[in-house]
């Protein structure tokens, strides 16, 4: 549900595109609090491949804009170890596919630490990094692992869908005393060589704002069929659900806007009213969101389910070529798709 | 290390047939990539859009690598095994990739090596046994393995693993060293050392200027050419791949190349000083190795010669390529097993999906 007390994207002309939104928190909270920094590669000099730390070398500086070498496992297990000596470091692994270079580090310690130690020690950083196809990048640049992160216990996951809710999650992900991986889908971050969809840019309010964890958000309300997504498909879902309601059919639309933790609860109070479910994931279709969403639904809510799709990428690695990838990437008219099938 | 008098006495010692081998397949990797980049930037006009035109996606051309691959790959033979990274056309091409498959991959094609499904970072060619990938030095290991195979069955093939100097920081490539060196394996590490890593140059990333002594820990050999020269570096690989072939361990084996593009295309490159930009550009390994064929008695038209057959053979596999037809969609769920499993992958949705759709 959308914060009560914070203004909303409407409340300014001010519109941003998600990575300025990202920058603008990223920015804020390094001159609040000393102990951020931001370490990844490409982050000085190039502001980041995906602008996600673009203009903030200038501001803050080489000392706390830090560019370091390709070594994924070194440079994550360092921002735990800062971390853990009560820093707040912010660090970028490039593509959410280059994780398996330092997953120890990220699920054996990051993951691991608050609760190994009995809670005597937390680890208050945050990972970002990029996820997503559409641009026939291929097996190793194109995954979104959602579910990969999500299952392993001890990380908050978040995944804006837009440009407020990336600056409010990003304000929450630094102040929070636990590890976050921040998840952003390259196709929303408004870059100049990746034309962005409509939707992603939206109002943000200059001052500072949280939003928070577990809270979904009910981008479109409607009786007949729930879908739940997130990322760069609450808008191929938006766009699929505008089409339909020129054919009677009501959708609403959840974002699920944080996995870790999950906003259970508006997920069954929409599938209550409507009975019918549709759970739109850009990751692989097996053991991950699409089948955990489903899971709860039947927990919590069976006796009002009547019907349950998923779309999903396959379980195949990405392919290159564009009818290929076209194939198995989810779009709007595979949403539709299911949308009516479900509500027939 | 090996300098420019070092090499022009070593010049000699090339002979002229692979002098002319090593300059040919120079000139058709630079070829290759001026061409793949029209191509590529053909449709991303007048706003650059990544995943439009006839080659969508990222993609790293090797213009100023070419001696690297030539001088090394002059020693190998189609049993030996290379792995490349993610600048890997100049390297296929050296080792012999089946060029026009390797264009139709990289335009997406049904013919192309790996039919369309994995593009320019994911070209393989178990005929000449080349793979290259997309992780920072992913490809290490597996060469390592190659050269594992080749021991335990006893054979004198060798693998060699190259990489740029950004990759001599990950951890995959320095347990290989160690893994490689404890057991004598025969396999070459070429780092190609272009100065940059994206927008990071090398001095900010390690100390060491000489990216060849990581091999000092691990007491395996290594060398740097320090000069994009193709004769010094086929030099310095002549003794690294005899040494692996013999028996006698792996090299690591460091050379100076160029990075005469971004680095990959779209990249503005506003990280880099114009000189730097400028000195790539002088420093020319192509020009060089005229100069070799010129004391080597070739005129000026024996060179047009030899570079007008290499342009023809670029402009004959892209032509191939675009000829060729798109993937069938249906493909994109074969492969995933070499033992396929039956009614795989699940695509109940999916399928109806496609059935509700057609009813539109
Ligand atoms: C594990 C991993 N981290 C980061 C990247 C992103 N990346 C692709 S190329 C590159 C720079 C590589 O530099 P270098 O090894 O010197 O090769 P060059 O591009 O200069 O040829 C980076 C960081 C990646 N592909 N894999
Ligand atoms: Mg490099």
């Amino acid at each position: 549900m959308a914060q009560v007390e914070e203004p909303g994207p409407e409340a300014t002309d001010r519109e941003l595109t998600m990575s300025r939104a990202m920058v603008e928190a990223i920015a804020t909270e390094m001159r609040e609090d000393e102990e951020v920094f931001v370490m990844g590669e490409d982050v000085a000099d190039y502001g980041g491949i995906f602008d996600s730390t673009e203009g903030l070398l200038e501001e803050f500086g080489y000392d706390r804009i830090v560019d370091v070498p390709i070594s994924e496992t070194s440079f994550i297990g360092a921002g735990v170890g800062a971390a853990m000596q009560g820093m707040r470091p912010i660090v970028e692994l490039m593509f959410a596919d280059f994780f398996g270079v330092a997953m120890d580090q990220i699920y054996n310690n990051m993951a691991k630490n608050a609760y190994m130690s009995g809670g005597s020690v937390s680890v208050p950083m945050v990972l970002m990094t990029a996820v997503g196809g559409t641009y026939n990048d291929a097996a190793q640049h194109s995954q979104t692992l959602y579910g990969t992160f999500a299952h392993l216990p001890g990380m908050k996951v978040v995944v804006p869908s837009t440009a407020y809710d990336a600056k409010g999650l990003m304000h929450a992900a630094i102040r929070d005393d636990d590890p976050v991986v921040y998840m952003f889908h390259k196709r929303l971050m408004g870059l100049a060589w990746m034309p962005a969809p409509e939707g992603p840019k939206t109002g943000v309010p200059e001052d500072d704002y949280e939003i928070g964890f577990g809270e979904a958000d009910v981008k479109r309300e409607g009786d007949d069929v729930t879908v739940v997504t997130l990322g760069l498909h609450v808008h191929r879902a938006l766009e699929a659900a505008a089409d339909l309601a020129d054919d009677g059919i009501e959708t609403e639309v959840i974002d699920l806007r944080t996995l870790v933790p999950l906003d259970t609860e508006t997920v069954l109070e929409s599938v209550r009213k409507t009975g019918k479910l549709v759970v739109v994931d850009e990751d692989y279709h097996s053991y991950g969101v699409s089948g955990e969403i489903v899971a709860r639904a039947s927990e919590g809510a069976l006796d009002d389910l009547e019907a349950v799709s998923r779309v999903t990428m396959p379980d195949t690695p990405i392919p290159y070529a564009r009818p290929l990838e076209n194939e198995v990437l989810p779009d709007a008219d595979d949403v539709a798709a299911a949308i009516r099938s479900v509500g027939e | 290390m090996r300098t420019l008098d070092v090499c022009s006495t070593v010049a000699i010692m090339v002979g002229a047939n692979t002098l002319q081998q090593m300059y040919e397949e120079m000139v058709t990797a630079r070829h290759y990539e001026e061409r793949l980049q029209e191509e590529y930037l053909e449709g991303k006009q007048p706003a650059f859009d990544i995943s439009a035109g006839p080659i969508p996606g990222e993609l790293h051309l090797a213009a100023g690598h070419e001696a690297s691959a030539a001088g090394v790959c002059a020693h190998l033979r189609d049993d030996d095994t290379v792995t490349a990274p993610h600048r890997p056309h100049h390297v296929a091409i050296s080792k012999g990739v089946d060029l026009e498959r390797m264009t139709a991959e990289i335009f997406g094609r049904e013919t192309g090596l790996s039919r369309g499904k994995g593009g320019h970072m994911h070209l393989y060619d178990p005929d000449v046994n080349f793979a290259c990938s997309g992780i920072i030095a992913q490809g290490v290991p597996p060469a390592v393995g190659a050269a594992l195979a080749a021991k335990k069955r006893n054979t004198d093939d060798v693998a060699v693993a190259f990489l740029g100097e950004g990759a001599i920081d990950q951890g995959a490539f320095l347990e290989s060293l160690n893994l490689a060196g404890v057991h004598d394996l025969p396999v070459v590490f070429v780092v190609e050392d272009n100065d940059w890593a994206i927008s990071m140059p090398k001095e900010r990333v390690t100390d060491v200027d000489d990216g060849s002594q990581r091999a000092d820990g691990f007491d395996v050999h290594r060398e740097r050419v320090d000069v994009d020269d193709a004769v010094a570096i086929y030099e310095a690989a002549g003794e690294a791949v005899g040494r692996a072939r013999d028996g006698n361990g792996p090299t690591v084996l460091e050379v100076q190349v160029h990075r005469r593009m971004g680095h990959f295309m779209g990249d503005p490159e506003a990280y880099r000083p114009d000189e730097d930009v400028e000195l790539a550009r002088e420093r020319d390994s192509i020009e060089r190795m005229e100069g070799h064929l010129e004391e080597h008695g070739f005129t000026g038209e024996d060179r047009a010669e030899i570079r007008e057959r290499a342009h023809e053979r670029v402009e004959e596999a892209i032509e191939w390529a675009k000829d060729q037809p798109q993937p069938d969609p249906e493909e994109a769920y074969e492969d995933v097993f070499t033992d396929e499993l039956e009614d795989w992958p699940e695509r109940r949705d999916r399928e109806l999906a496609a059935a509700d759709g057609g009813e539109e």
